[in-house]
């Protein structure tokens, strides 16, 4: 148990919007297909601070990572170069709470995919 | 000058020509979101590595824009084809103005 | 009275205790969460362990009467006392103490003696929970089990002795330190000083012995003490080792691991061409293994009370059948084993005095295990609020722990065995009522998440000063209701803010007295300690 820990299970209504607008901007408004692109992330956080997350969109010239519970959406943009054998990438992320983590692909003929994962930010503590 | 940046990569010493491998790299950064506060309850500036990018021979592998939910010592993995023996070049912008960066060599064999 | 403790022990003798047929080419012992526990103890088994989602209603989510009819159980019989709650301090009374390494020695050798080969494998919770363990950082219980001669070991609260101390204890094991889901950290590969699985060949069957250690490591204990390292359940991983082993000739694949029940019956339903899964860290004891497909999972109890012994026909890279048994190890009937008594007593004779010291005395039943407050943890919570000026209080709900009977002594050392860790700090903190609600949110939907996956295996967190109810089957966020500060019987107020003590918090910094000191002051100044019933916590829809 983390006395103190500022977790919160809730999050703020417009944190939500600001993820929505944050990819409408980078989709220019244009439809957005599920499938076609791979989110991999845990289902729990060992640590909000440091989450793992993959992502993978055969054909994308770039992906985008948003984190829809953060006060800044915004994760990162991978854009895969000639050389990239594979439209691959992973990092690790900051989490503010359980929530949503979205990956945008950008298509080669300017369509777009989205995939989505919850990752849960738990307090923790209490062990068998 | 950000202190105690330490840039590091795992790449294979050598590949077949046309050989997919797979790059890890990490860099030691506080990455200081700019959501912080210090203890006189000031926000705490954001401080962050903004762009990654990886080249080979100079075509581009990989180009990421990092945000501030990028965590503490950015880590990056992703695979690159290698079509001929030469050098991987990493970069690393600091929203301060400066640029850290390191290379590997690769033979094919 | 004396006339029924010796009826009994006349009619259970170590020979009933060990009897075995010897069955098939291949024999696995496992013991699991010993929890330090060197020397006899009582240990009461759970009156609340509810199962949610697909667990509801099977084992190990049955207890008391239940439990007893279900494995053909008589009242009153040895496995009523070894296995079930009900009456428990007048069968303790009759059937004495149970565990005691050297008693565990005398059945591992019997069992040796049968089949000179059978593997010995440990599954975790073994270097954690008493006061030698602690002052000698897990040497004294490591000197103990190399004694026994494992063969294989998986890990959890091993990792709160922090890394540094793991690791060298680690290099030196004369055995198997096994982890597949054991990664590090910084570059996600797997652990080096922790190996996948290790090969046996018993009785001429390949044996492949894959470990998985606890997968929320970081979440249920404080990751800064092993920041190079990262776990999780790792299904993918475990899938691809098994196709490993199975590709170089593995016969059967056991997994060592210390998932908890739920979890591994799960994994079993993802993984393919597992055989059998030794199961550790829920703390449950199963008389029969549970069968996932074509999977073998197996449940050993806790505290050093059970081995489990599992003879296998392996026949043509195949397991063709199985037998187990459940030993209980009722320590005023099985022979202790005088080269482990002795080499046990070498490890507590530096310290003989500080454990056998008097606190006080118990007037009820001291226990701990149970999906809410048992009477040991409403003690330490009525001691935290009594000696650190509190409203409300907080304990750990972990699963380890011995009993006290009514009228015992309670020395340091009983303290230490329900207290002990490397993050004993009793802290006290400000808390809003809607944070206390978070809080108990967050812990009962990692007992009570309808996905194993997301059970941490823990008991909830104990509570005192407060009361609550507590609808299970509810999501997170709306299980918990009816928060009462019981000092004014008012209801919780979200937005006011209550002064909090506890302790064991994962994190870095916390400061405050060691929570055994407050307890044994708390003991000590009370003499002899009484403990009301628990009826704080209302529990619906079970
Ligand atoms: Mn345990
Ligand atoms: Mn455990």
């Amino acid at each position: 148990l983390g006395a103190g820990a500022a977790v919160m299970a809730v999050l703020p209504f417009q944190v939500q919007a600001a993820a929505d607008d944050a990819i409408a901007e980078f989709t220019g408004g244009a439809d957005v297909a599920m499938g076609g692109v791979e989110l991999t992330a845990p289902e729990i956080a060992e640590n909000g601070n440091t989450v793992p997350v993959s992502v993978s969109a055969p054909g994308a010239t770039a992906i985008v990572i948003y984190a829809t519970g953060n006060p800044t959406p915004g994760v990162a943009t991978f854009n895969f170069g000639p050389l990239a054998a594979s439209q691959t990438a992973s990092t690790r992320i900051r989490l503010a709470g359980t929530q949503e983590v979205v990956a945008i692909a950008k298509m080669a003929d300017g369509s777009f995919a989205k995939a989505s994962s919850t990752v849960k930010v738990t307090i923790g503590g209490c062990g068998g | 000058m950000a202190s105690g940046v330490k840039p590091r990569v795992k790449v294979p010493k050598t590949a077949a020509a046309g050989d997919t491998i797979t790059i890890k790299t990490l860099i030691s950064h506080k990455m200081e979101s700019g959501q912080r506060k210090d203890k006189e309850g000031n926000v705490i500036p954001r401080s962050i590595i903004n762009r990654f990018t990886c080249e080979f021979n100079g075509q581009s592998v990989i180009d990421v824009t990092l945000e501030a939910a990028i965590s503490t010592n950015p880590y990056f993995e992703f695979e690159s084809t290698v079509p001929e023996a030469g050098e991987f070049k990493f970069t690393w912008y600091d929203d301060d103005g400066d640029v850290y960066d390191t290379s590997k060599k690769i033979a094919i064999g | 009275g004396n006339w029924s403790r010796l009826a009994a022990k006349q009619s259970l003798t170590q020979d009933d205790l060990l009897q075995f047929d010897t069955y098939g080419n291949v024999s696995l012992i496992h013991i699991t969460d010993i929890h330090a526990q060197l020397k006899p103890i009582y240990f009461r088994e759970p009156e609340i362990n509810l199962g949610v989602g697909d667990a509801f209603g099977h084992v190990p989510h049955v207890t008391g009467a239940d439990f007893r009819k279900l494995y053909g159980i008589a009242d009153g019989s040895p496995s009523a006392y070894a296995l079930t709650y009900n009456d428990f301090t007048a069968m303790a009374q009759t059937y004495g103490r149970v565990g005691g390494m050297d008693r565990v020695s005398t059945v591992i050798n019997s069992i040796r003696a049968d089949r000179p080969d059978a593997l010995l494998l440990d599954g975790g919770d073994t270097w954690h929970g008493s006061y030698t363990c602690h002052h000698t950082q897990g040497q004294d219980v490591v000197n103990v089990m190399n004694a026994l001669k494992p063969d294989a070991m998986t890990f959890h609260w091993e990792f709160t002795l922090g890394s540094d101390r793991v690791n060298e204890i680690v290099e030196g094991l004369p055995f198997a330190a096994l982890g597949q889901n054991i990664f590090d950290a910084e570059w996600d590969e797997p652990a080096e000083l922790f190996k996948p699985y290790k090969f046996f060949e018993r009785g001429g069957v390949n044996i492949a012995v894959i470990g998985q250690a606890f997968p929320y490591m970081p979440i249920a204990n404080p990751r800064w003490m092993f920041p190079e390292y990262s776990f999780g359940i790792r299904d993918e991983n475990m899938q691809a080792m098994v196709d490993e082993v199975r590709g170089m000739g593995a016969e059967l694949v056991v997994v060592l691991s210390h998932n908890g029940f739920d979890v591994d019956k799960k994994m079993a339903g993802k993984v393919s061409g597992i055989d059998v899964i030794l199961s550790g860290h829920t703390h449950d004891a199963l008389p029969e293994p549970v069968l996932v497909g074509d999977t073998i999972i197996v449940a050993s109890g806790s505290n050093g009370k059970f081995i489990s012994r599992v003879d296998l026909d392996v026949r043509d890279g195949k397991m063709m059948g199985f037998q187990t048994k459940l030993i209980p190890i009722f320590s005023d009937v099985i022979a202790p084993d005088p080269v482990i008594t002795k080499l046990i007593d070498e490890q507590r004779a530096p310290y003989i005095n500080e454990l056998t010291e008097v606190i006080g005395q118990t007037d009820s039943l001291l226990y701990r295990r149970g999906n809410f407050n048992g009477t040991w943890d409403d003690l330490i919570c009525q001691a935290l609020i009594e000696e650190r000026e509190a409203d409300i209080s907080m304990s750990p709900g972990v699963r380890w722990g011995p009993s006290i009977l009514p009228g015992q002594d309670i020395t340091r050392e009983d303290i230490w065995n329900v207290t002990s860790m490397s993050y004993g700090e009793a802290y006290r903190t400000e808390m809003t009522g809607e944070f206390i609600k978070v809080i108990l949110e967050d812990v009962g939907d990692n007992l009570f998440n309808v996905d194993p996956y997301y059970q941490q295996g823990g008991d909830m967190v104990r509570i005192g000063g407060m009361g609550y109810s507590i609808d299970v089957f509810k999501p997170q966020g709306s299980r918990i209701s009816d928060m009462t500060l019981l000092k004014t019987g008012e209801s919780i107020d979200p937005a006011k803010t209550y002064q909090v003590a506890g302790w064991a918090s994962v994190n870095e910094g916390t400061e405050g007295p060691m929570i055994w000191d407050v307890v044994e002051d708390h003991i000590r100044r009370k003499g002899t300690v009484h403990v009301e019933p628990h009826e704080n916590v209302k529990v619906t829809g079970a």
